[in-house]
């Protein structure tokens, strides 16, 4: 398979200072193997743009305690006490979005779309030094775009050709994140042949991923853990 | 609070929601809607990218791919749907969630919610919150009818940063139900025994009556 690489490969393709997308909803949907290589290596200043920073020490999170990142983009952070406690002492850049301009600017910056109006947030702290622009009678606000030079998602099978398909709501941030950023990597539970999963089924088209890794984490008892 | 007042207020919450309806929950006491249905259908939307939640699962089938949008385990109802976060908010900022059933730090005399942030706190989660305010059909606060240090949740004017500029349509705590009004909240129900006075002295917000008999 031409995709397939190793997850160290991965970091081949990233560089410091570079906006990764990151694929999840807390734990579920985000790539815990390409996570693990980047907190192992010593890239620096990256922003992530995922919807949470994973949790204290999982996830995201052990990029965080590793010093990999300069900033992050995302919805909610409150849940990791070690994104609230970096914010707090200056080491860590935080920008809060709501959680569907997220996605919609995420799926803005994939199809060719510079940023969208949105009533979301119209009046509030969030929409401070934002375009307002009132269309039909409603107020709305300007949001920009986003757009990543890395995407690394979760999907639950890609086949050779690297169609993909995800386990429930694991879909999440995954396919909108594969079309937005220069290079997507997609870290996979299980590859199959080309033809093996009915087209109607495949959700994140081969074209929009230009690698395939193999996940180290299997899951057992519905929660994942690592196997090697 | 105790449990059977949080469960008082999510009963009276659920008379709200009409039979078939798209609801979405908040956290907090909203999270008990799905026990006290008394079987109603609704179909209850998870902005994670599910339409269709089911029962929580037992251990053995617990599937961490398959949860709420508060990260909590679940199963999916007969019927259910599956799909991204940019749908998800299509759903709900597109104005097709029919209601949407949140909790609330305060809520102003019009309607105004503030549900997202503290004043002092570090400001580090919205979640979907302002892009439910923004979008559902219909929103219900249901709230106890005072924080915890006895301050009123129902106020004159937003001391706490604003979740939006959309109103909600309803509050219901559980001494009272009221509906939002440009002329300010109007009491349409009370549900427990508290008098009026009682009740004028613990509500932060001046109210109009017009309780039905």
């Amino acid at each position: 398979m031409k995709k397939l690489i190793n997850s160290s490969d991965a970091l081949n393709v990233i560089k410091n200072g570079d906006t990764l997308l990151v694929g999840g909803f807390g734990l579920s949907g985000t790539p815990l193997t390409l996570l693990d290589e980047i907190a192992e290596s010593d890239k620096t200043d990256l922003t992530v743009v995922s919807n949470n920073l994973g949790e204290a020490g999982r996830g995201l999170g052990k990029l965080l305690l590793a010093g990999n990142l300069k900033k992050a983009v995302g919805s909610y952070f409150t849940t990791n006490r070690d994104a609230v406690e970096a914010w707090n002492n200056g080491n860590l850049e935080i920008e809060l979005v709501p959680q569907g301009t997220l996605a919609e600017a995420i799926r803005c910056g994939g199809a060719g779309i510079g940023g969208f109006y949105t009533r979301t947030a119209v009046g509030t702290k969030i929409a401070e030094g934002k375009e307002e622009k009132v269309i039909d009678g409603e107020r709305y606000i300007l949001e920009k775009a986003i757009k990543g030079d890395v995407a690394i998602i979760k999907s639950l099978k890609a086949d050779t050709l690297g169609n993909l398909i995800y386990d429930h709501t694991a879909r999440n941030f995954n396919p909108l994140m594969a079309t937005a950023a220069k290079t997507v990597i997609a870290e996979v539970d299980e590859i199959v042949e080309a033809g093996e999963i009915d087209p109607h089924q495949v959700v994140t088209p081969h074209l929009f991923v230009d690698y395939v890794v193999e996940s180290k984490y299997v899951k057992k008892g519905g929660v994942y853990i690592e196997s090697i | 609070m105790s449990q059977s007042n949080r469960i008082k207020i999510a009963k009276r919450v659920v008379e709200e929601l009409p039979e078939g309806a798209v609801v979405n929950l908040g956290v907090g006491i909203p999270t008990l809607i799905p026990d006290y249905l008394d079987g109603k259908k609704v179909y209850l939307q998870s902005e994670n990218g599910l339409l269709g939640i089911g029962p929580t699962p037992d251990e053995e089938n617990v599937n961490m791919d398959l949860i709420s949008a508060s990260k909590k385990p679940i199963t999916m109802d007969t019927g259910a749907s599956l799909f991204d976060s940019a749908d998800s908010f299509v759903i709900i900022r597109g104005g097709h969630v029919d209601a949407a059933v949140l909790g609330a730090l305060q809520v102003d005399r019009y309607g105004e919610i503030a549900n997202w942030a503290v004043p002092g706190k570090s400001i580090l989660g919205v979640g979907g919150a302002m892009d439910l305010v923004a979008g559902a059909k219909k929103i219900i606060i249901a709230s106890t009818h005072q924080a915890k240090n006895h301050q009123p949740k129902l106020v004159e004017k937003l001391t706490f940063p604003s979740s939006g500029i959309r109103k909600a349509e309803m509050l219901v705590t559980e001494h009272a139900v009221f509906k939002f009004t440009d002329d300010g909240p109007v009491l349409i129900e009370k549900l427990s025994d508290i008098s009026m006075s009682e009740l004028r002295d613990i509500t932060g917000a001046e109210f109009k009556e017009k309780i039905k008999l």
